[in-house]
C-alpha cells in the first residue's frame, strides 16, 4: 500500500523553499536528535541485539515453566535429541547455522501482552495456580506468534515535519502536492459540483470506494482512486446522509421522507418507511445494524442481514440530528440541544449515560477509533476532548471563532473541525494520546461552508464535502499504514468481498435477545 | 478327677480381677502352734473396737472367730485381714503331699499360656475385612492417580488411546539398515565397494575427502587461478610455435638454425661440464652423424643445386661461396672427431666440429629445436613412431616438463617471457616456502612499511578524536541553542506566525482569524489550570462526611467551572499590547453567548434530571401498615404516624452510584438482564478471587485479536474423538504400567468377595487353634 504521502521523498522538491522546509525524514517515534555527521559518531550500542527473546521448546508446552520472557537471550534448547549425534547432521553433512527458530525482540513481545503480570494475585491453591500458569503461558505464546507476524506489516504511517520552528498549518496542500510521489499526488483532488448543494460522503470499509450525495438529490458512488464511476443517480428529493453498508455494494441514503437502500449500480433496492426523516445515519459493521436519527426524535436500529428493525428508541429530546458512533464497541452517541450527549445501544430503553458537555446544544461529535476519547463541539463554539474512560471529564477544551460544525477522528487519532469553509486538523503524541488543540497540524480552505467530513480508512486523504462538491485532501499521517488483507481489503476482488461477506455474516455479533 | 476339678473352679475363680484371699486366720484356727499370734490379733481387735467406737468406722463386720455351719468354699471371705489371698496358698496343704504338686504343676502351666480372646462378632469381623481390602485396592488403585491428574491436566485428550508412534527415523539410519539382496543390487554394491565409492552418508569418495581436508579454499582457488594461466600462456606458446614454423623465410630459418646450432653447442659444453657421460652420447650422435654423412654425397658436388652453383659460380660471387660452404661442411662433417675428453688442448677443435657438426644432425636437431617447446613436442611424437620410441618424454605430464623445462633452461634464456611467468607460478605454488623467505630476505622493508602505516592509523585515529571532540561541542552548543530557541519562540506571539494568511484574506475573516488565534494563545494557558481545578475540587467531592446541600453547592460550582473555562482564561492572558483588544472581543462573545442562551439554563436543567434519576434508582421503602388494624377506619382516616413507622421497612442502603462524583454525568445503573444472561454469577470452581479468574480469561481467543496459527491453538477442542472407534477404557499397557499391576487390579475387582473368603479362612484358622 502506498498509502502514505511522505514529503521530502520521492519526486525532489523543485523550489529552494521546500527544500530548507523539510528536514530529513524522521520517524514518529523516534526521539528529537540533533543530525549528526554520519559515520563521526558510531551511536550508542544496540541493546536491541542483547534483548532478545526465544520461545520455549514448542513442545513443553504441556509442563508449563513459569519463566517468562527473559531479558537475556536465552539458549534454545534442542527440540529433539537424537540418541546418535551423527545422525541429526542432513543427508549431505551441512549443518544449520542457526538452528531453531528466529528470534523476537522483547519489546515487540511486550507490546501484545494483556495480562500485567506486576499485579499481584491473592495467594492461590495449586489447582488455580495451574490454571494461571495455562493462561499465562498461552498469552506469552500468542502473544510471541503476534510480535512474529509484526513482520508482516511492512508500511510506516507518514508524516508531516515543519522545519525547526515551522508552523506544518502553514504548508498548504499544493505544497504537499508538490512534494509527494506521483501515485499520492492523485489522492488529491476536487470535484467541482456547485449545482446540487452541499455534500455530504462516506468512504467505504476498506477506503476505496466513496458515495457522496447532495442535498438537492445527487447521488453518486466512485470507486476514488481510480477515479471509477460506479453509479450516478438523481433521487429528486433533499439528500440528508448517505452511507455505505457493509460493503460497497450497498448504499443507505437517508432522503427527505424515508431511508432509501441502493446498490452499486444505483438500482433503488429497497424504501424503508419505518425510518422516515431520517436526518444521520450510522452503520455498525460488526452488528450489521444501521443506526438512524431521525427529526421525530427516534433512534432506530435496522438490522441490514435480516432487514428487521431491531429497536426503536426514544431519545425524548426532541430532533437528532448529530450522531456518532464509538468504533470501539459500537455505542452510538447523540448529540442533543440541552448540551448533553447522550451514549444509546439498542438492548436498553434508556441511554447508557448522559454527558453535560456544552452550555448550548451540540453540533457536532466525533469518538476515536480506540474508544478512549469524544470531541465534541456545541453552539457556544467551544471544542472539546472528554475522556470516555469512565471519567467522561474534558481533557482539553479550545474556543473556536466559528464553533465547529463538523468533527471526524482519524484512523490515527488525528482530528478534523470544519468551520464555515475552513478544515482544521489537530495532531496528538503518537497513537494513543489525544489530539492537542493547541496547533493545528494542517488547515485548508475550501471553496464552501463544510457539510461533510471524513478520513479515508487506510489512505492518507480527508474527505471533505462542501457546498462546492468535494474535495479530497492529502493529511500524511491520517490512517493505519497496514490493512488487515482478510477483514478489509482495498485491493480485493469480487469474488474475495463475496467471500469475506459470508465470513462477516457469520461472525455477526447478536445481541443476546434478538429473534431475528 | 476332684483335682481336676478344683483346678478348673479356680481357673474360673483367677478370671475375676482381684480375688481376696482368704484369711488365713480360717486355715490355721485349728492350727495349735499360733497361740501368741492369737494374743497378738486379740490385741488389735480391741483396738478396732475402741477406735470404731467414734462411730465412723462401723460397718465392719463381726470376724468369724469360730467354725460356722455354712462354710463354703465359695463364700470365703478375707475380711478382716489386709492380705491378700494367693492362690499358692489355697493349694497349701498343711503337709505337703504328692497328689497335689502334679495339681499345682498343672496349675503353673495353666496360668503360664495366655487366654484366648472370645471370637468377635460376625459385624466386627466383617468390618474388618472390608477396611482390609478398602485399603489394598485403594494401595492398587492409587497408581492411577498420577495418570488421572496428568489427564485433567492435559491440553486435549485424543481417543481411542492406543495410537501408533510414526516412527521418524532419519534417512541414515533407513539406509545403513538396508542390504543389498538381489543380484543386480549385489553387483552395484560390488562396484561401488571396489572402486570405494561411498555408499552412505558423506557421499564423497576418500580421495576428494582427503582432497577436501587437504587443500583450503582459497588454496584451492589460487591454484585453480595458476592452472587457467598456465593453459593460457600454452595456448599462446602453442600459437607462436605455429605461427614460427609457418614462416617461409629462408634467411630466417638459417639466423634460426644457426643460433640453435649454437645453443646445442652450448649445451653440449654444459653438459660436458656437468654431466660428461650425457656429453659421450652426444658425441656418439655427432659421431652418427659423420658416418651418414660419409655415406651420403649430400655435401659434394655432385647434388643438383652444387651443379648448378658451379656453373654460376664463375661469374658469381655469392654461388662461389655457397659452394664453398658446402664444401667446408662436407669436410667437416667427414673430418674424424677425437674425443674431446681426451685432450684438453683439442677442445677448440672440438668446438669448430661441434658447431659444423650439429645442424646437419637433422633428426637430433629436430628433437633439440622442440625441447624447449614441449608442447610442439607432444604433437610430433603422437605423430611419429620415432619421437614414440624416444626418450622418456611422452611419459612425462606435460605440466612438470614444462617447469623443468623453465628450471633447465631459465637461466640460459632469461628473455623468455613465458618462462618468467612460469616461474612465478612455481614460485607461487610454493607460497609457504617462499613466504619464509620473504621474512628472511626483507625483513628492513617490511618493518618501514609497517612503521608507516601505523604512522598513517595514528595520524588517522588523532584527526577522529579531534573531529569528535569538535562533534561534541557543536553539538553541546546545538543543544543550548535549542534550549533557548523554544523559549523565544513561546514567548514569540502567534499573530506573527498567521499574517502572511491572514494578509490573503478578507477583512471579515481576519477578524475572526484573529479572535481565533487569539483563543488558542489563551487556551494553551489555561486548559492546564482548569483541569487541575477539576482535581482539586473532585477531590473534597469524595469525602462522603459532608453534608448533602453543600455537596450539591460543590456540584454547581464544579459544573459552571466545567461549562465556563473561558471565563478564567481571560485572566491569565499575558500580551499586553493586545489585550484591549481581545477583552473586548472576548466580552463581546461572551455577552452574544449569554444572550443566545438567556433562555435555557442548561445546567439546572441537567441537575434537575440528574437527581431525578437518582431518585429514581433509589430503593424503595416498604410500608406494610394496614389500615383499620388495631384503630379506627374508614374514609379519611389514616393510621398513625407511631404505627407507621412501625411498619415501615426502610430499604437498604445501595451501593453508591458510578456517577456520585462526576457531576456532568448520569450513568444508568439499571441492569440489563439480557446481557445478564451472559455475564459470569458466581466464582468458578478452582477461584478463589475474581482477579484469579480475569486473569484466565483476559487474553482473547478470537482470530481478530490472534494471528491464525494462535487462534487455532486456542481452540483446539479438548477431547478428540475418532468418528467410528470404539474408545476402550484405560489399560496399564497404555500408559506403561507392566501388565501384572493390572491383573492384580482386574482380579481385584472381578470378584472381590474371593479376597474376603480368603481373610476370613484365615481368621477362622486362628480361631480354631486359639479353640
Amino acid at each position: 500500500m502506498e498509502t502514505a504521502p511522505k514529503p521530502g521523498r520521492g519526486v525532489p522538491p523543485k523550489k529552494d523553499k521546500l527544500q530548507t522546509k523539510r528536514k530529513k525524514p524522521r520517524r514518529y517515534w523516534e526521539e528529537e536528535t540533533v543530525p549528526t555527521t554520519a559515520g563521526a559518531f558510531p551511536g550508542p550500542p544496540r541493546k536491541k541485539k542483547n534483548r532478545e527473546l526465544r520461545p520455549q521448546g514448542a513442545k513443553s508446552t504441556h509442563i508449563l515453566k513459569k519463566s517468562g520472557i527473559s531479558k537475556k537471550p536465552q539458549v534454545q534448547k534442542k527440540p529433539r535429541e537424537w540418541k546418535n549425534p551423527e545422525s541429526q547432521r542432513s543427508l549431505s553433512g551441512a549443518q544449520d547455522p542457526f538452528p531453531g527458530p528466529a528470534p523476537v525482540p522483547v519489546e515487540v513481545v511486550q507490546k501484545f501482552c494483556r495480562i500485567d503480570k506486576s499485579r499481584k494475585l491473592p495467594q492461590s491453591k495449586a489447582k488455580t495456580r495451574s490454571r494461571l500458569e495455562v493462561a499465562e503461558a498461552e498469552e506469552e505464546e500468542t502473544s510471541i506468534k503476534a510480535a512474529r507476524s509484526e513482520l508482516l506489516l511492512a508500511e510506516e504511517p507518514g508524516f508531516l515535519e515543519g522545519e525547526d520552528g515551522e508552523d506544518t498549518a502553514k504548508i498548504c496542500q499544493a505544497d504537499i502536492v508538490e512534494a509527494v510521489d506521483i501515485a499520492s499526488a492523485a489522492k488529491h483532488f476536487d470535484l467541482n459540483l456547485r449545482q446540487f448543494g452541499p455534500y455530504r460522503l462516506n468512504y467505504s470499509r476498506t477506503g476505496r470506494h466513496l458515495a457522496f450525495g447532495g442535498r438537492r438529490g445527487h447521488v453518486a458512488a466512485l470507486d476514488w482512486v481510480t477515479k471509477k464511476l460506479m453509479c450516478e443517480i438523481n433521487v429528486m428529493e433533499a439528500v440528508r446522509d448517505i452511507r455505505f453498508l457493509h460493503s460497497e455494494a450497498l448504499l443507505a441514503v437517508a432522503q427527505n421522507r424515508w431511508l432509501h437502500i441502493y446498490d452499486n449500480q444505483g438500482i433503488e433496492l429497497h424504501c424503508i418507511r419505518r425510518c422516515d426523516r431520517v436526518t444521520r445515519l450510522e452503520f455498525l459493521p460488526f452488528h450489521f445494524l444501521l443506526a438512524t436519527a431521525s427529526e421525530t426524535g427516534f433512534l432506530t436500529y435496522l438490522d441490514v442481514s435480516v432487514g428487521k428493525i431491531v429497536a426503536a428508541l426514544n431519545a425524548r429530546a426532541g430532533r437528532l440530528d448529530v450522531m456518532s458512533q464509538n468504533p470501539y464497541n459500537a455505542v452510538i452517541h447523540l448529540g442533543h440541544s440541552n448540551g448533553t450527549v447522550s451514549l444509546w445501544s439498542p438492548a436498553m430503553k434508556e441511554p447508557l449515560a448522559k454527558i453535560l458537555c456544552h452550555r448550548g446544544g451540540v453540533r457536532a461529535l466525533a469518538v476515536d477509533s480506540t474508544g478512549t476519547y469524544m470531541a465534541t463541539s456545541g453552539l457556544d463554539h467551544q471544542l472539546k476532548i472528554f475522556d470516555l474512560r469512565g471519567t467522561f471529564q474534558p481533557l482539553s477544551t479550545r474556543t473556536l471563532p466559528h464553533g465547529a460544525g463538523h468533527l471526524a477522528f482519524s484512523q490515527r487519532g488525528l482530528l478534523v473541525a470544519g468551520m464555515g469553509d475552513v478544515v482544521n486538523i489537530w495532531a496528538g503524541q503518537g497513537k494513543a494520546s489525544p489530539p492537542s488543540l493547541e496547533q493545528p497540524y494542517l488547515t485548508h480552505r475550501l471553496s464552501g461552508p463544510v457539510h461533510g467530513l471524513q478520513f479515508c480508512p487506510f489512505e492518507d486523504v480527508l474527505g471533505v464535502g462542501h457546498s462546492g462538491g468535494i474535495t479530497s485532501m492529502l493529511v500524511p499521517g491520517a490512517a493505519e499504514p497496514n490493512f488487515d488483507g482478510l477483514e478489509s481489503n482495498p485491493y480485493r476482488s469480487r469474488k474475495q468481498r463475496q467471500e469475506w461477506e459470508v465470513k462477516a455474516l457469520l461472525e455477526k455479533v447478536r445481541l443476546p435477545y434478538w429473534r431475528a | 478327677m476332684t483335682a481336676n476339678r478344683l483346678a478348673e473352679s479356680l481357673l474360673a475363680l483367677s478370671q475375676q480381677e482381684e480375688l481376696v484371699d482368704l484369711p488365713k486366720d480360717y486355715l490355721l484356727s485349728e492350727s495349735e502352734d499360733e497361740g501368741d499370734c492369737d494374743g497378738e490379733r486379740k490385741h488389735q481387735k480391741l483396738l478396732e473396737a475402741i477406735s470404731s467406737l467414734d462411730g465412723k468406722n462401723r460397718r465392719k463386720l463381726a470376724e468369724r472367730s469360730e467354725a460356722s455351719l455354712k462354710v463354703s468354699e465359695f463364700n470365703v471371705s478375707s475380711e478382716g485381714s489386709g492380705e491378700k489371698l494367693v492362690l499358692a496358698d489355697l493349694l497349701e496343704p498343711v503337709k505337703t503331699s504328692s497328689s497335689l504338686a502334679t495339681v499345682k504343676k498343672q496349675l503353673n502351666r495353666v496360668k503360664s499360656k495366655k487366654t484366648v480372646e472370645l471370637p468377635l462378632n460376625k459385624e466386627e469381623i466383617e468390618r474388618i475385612h472390608r477396611e482390609v481390602a478398602f485399603n489394598k485396592t485403594s494401595q492398587v488403585l492409587s497408581k492411577w492417580d498420577p495418570i488421572v491428574l496428568k489427564n485433567r491436566q492435559a491440553e486435549q485428550l485424543v481417543f481411542p488411546l492406543e495410537k501408533e508412534e510414526p516412527v521418524i527415523a532419519p534417512i541414515e539410519h533407513v539406509l545403513s539398515s538396508w542390504k543389498a539382496r538381489t543380484p543386480l543390487e549385489q553387483e552395484i554394491f560390488n562396484l561401488l565397494h571396489k572402486n570405494k565409492q561411498p555408499v552412505t552418508d558423506p557421499l564423497l569418495t576418500p580421495v576428494e575427502k582427503a582432497s577436501l581436508q587437504a587443500m583450503s579454499l582459497e588454496e584451492a582457488k589460487m591454484r585453480r587461478a595458476e592452472l587457467q594461466r598456465a593453459r593460457a600462456l600454452q595456448s599462446y606458446y602453442e600459437a607462436k610455435a605455429r605461427r614460427e614454423k609457418k614462416i617461409k623465410s629462408k634467411k630466417y630459418h638459417k639466423v634460426v638454425k644457426k643460433g640453435k646450432a649454437k645453443k646445442a653447442l652450448k649445451e653440449f659444453e654444459q653438459l660436458r661440464k656437468v654431466n660428461p657421460a650425457a656429453a659421450l652420447e652426444e658425441l656418439e650422435k655427432i659421431e652418427k652423424a659423420r658416418m651418414m654423412e660419409r655415406m651420403s654425397l649430400k655435401h659434394q658436388n655432385s647434388g643438383k643445386w652444387a651443379k648448378s652453383k658451379a656453373i654460376m659460380a664463375k661469374y658469381d660471387l655469392e654461388a662461389r661461396q655457397a659452394m664453398q660452404e658446402q664444401l667446408t661442411k662436407n669436410k667437416e662433417l667427414t673430418q674424424k672427431l677425437q674425443v674431446a675428453s681426451e685432450s684438453e688442448e683439442e677442445e677448440g677443435d672440438g668446438e669448430e666440429v661441434e658447431e659444423l657438426l650439429v645442424p646437419d644432425a637433422v633428426n637430433e636437431v629436430q628433437m633439440n629445436v622442440d625441447r624447449p617447446n614441449p608442447w610442439m613436442l607432444r604433437s610430433c611424437t603422437s605423430d611419429t613412431k620415432e619421437a614414440a620410441t624416444e626418450e622418456e618424454v611422452p611419459e612425462q605430464l606435460p605440466e612438470p616438463e614444462a617447469h623443468e623445462v623453465s628450471e633447465s633452461e631459465g637461466e640460459e634464456r632469461p628473455v623468455a617471457e613465458e618462462d618468467i611467468l612460469l616461474r612465478e607460478f612455481e614460485e607461487r605454488r610454493s607460497l609457504r616456502k617462499r613466504s619464509e623467505l620473504n621474512q628472511d630476505a626483507e625483513p628492513a622493508g617490511s618493518q618501514e612499511t609497517k612503521d608507516s602505516s601505523s604512522q598513517e592509523v595514528l595520524s588517522e585515529l588523532k584527526a577522529l578524536s579531534q573531529k569528535l571532540k569538535e562533534n561534541h561541542q557543536s553539538r553541546k552548543q546545538k543543544a543550548s541553542s535549542e534550549g533557548t530557541v523554544p523559549q523565544v519562540q513561546r514567548e514569540e506571539p502567534a499573530p506573527e506566525e498567521e499574517e502572511p494568511l491572514l494578509l490573503q484574506k478578507p477583512e471579515r475573516v481576519q477578524m475572526l482569524e484573529e479572535l481565533e488565534k487569539e483563543e488558542c494563545f489563551q487556551n494553551k494557558e489555561v486548559s492546564r489550570p482548569v483541569l487541575e481545578g477539576h482535581w482539586s475540587e473532585k477531590t473534597p467531592n469524595n469525602h462522603p462526611d459532608a453534608p448533602k446541600e453543600k455537596k450539591k453547592k460543590e456540584q454547581m460550582i464544579d459544573l459552571q467551572n466545567l461549562l465556563t473555562t473561558q471565563s478564567l482564561s481571560v485572566k491569565s492572558l499575558a500580551v499586553p499590547t493586545i489585550e484591549m483588544l481581545e477583552d473586548e472581543v472576548e466580552r463581546n462573545q461572551r455577552q452574544m453567548i449569554k444572550e443566545a442562551f438567556a433562555g435555557d439554563d442548561v445546567i439546572r436543567d441537567f441537575l434537575k434530571e440528574k437527581r431525578e434519576a437518582v431518585e429514581a434508582s433509589k430503593p424503595k421503602d416498604v410500608d406494610l401498615t394496614l389500615p383499620g388494624w388495631g384503630e379506627w377506619g374508614g374514609v379519611g382516616l389514616k393510621p398513625s404516624a407511631k404505627k407507621r413507622r412501625r411498619f415501615l421497612i426502610k430499604a437498604p442502603e445501595g451501593p453508591p452510584r458510578k456517577d456520585k462524583n462526576l457531576p456532568n454525568v448520569i450513568i444508568n445503573e439499571k441492569r440489563n438482564i439480557h446481557a445478564a444472561a451472559h455475564q459470569v454469577r458466581v466464582l468458578p470452581y478452582p477461584f478463589t478471587h475474581h482477579r484469579q479468574f480475569e486473569r484466565t480469561i483476559q487474553t482473547p481467543i478470537g482470530s481478530t485479536w490472534n494471528t491464525q496459527r494462535a487462534f487455532q491453538k486456542l481452540t483446539t477442542p479438548k477431547v478428540i474423538t475418532k468418528p467410528g472407534h470404539i474408545i476402550k477404557p484405560i489399560k496399564a499397557e497404555d500408559v506403561g504400567y507392566r501388565s501384572s499391576s493390572r491383573s492384580d487390579l482386574s482380579v481385584i475387582q472381578r470378584n472381590p468377595k474371593r479376597v474376603t473368603t480368603r481373610h476370613k479362612k484365615q481368621l477362622k484358622k486362628n480361631c480354631r487353634l486359639s479353640c
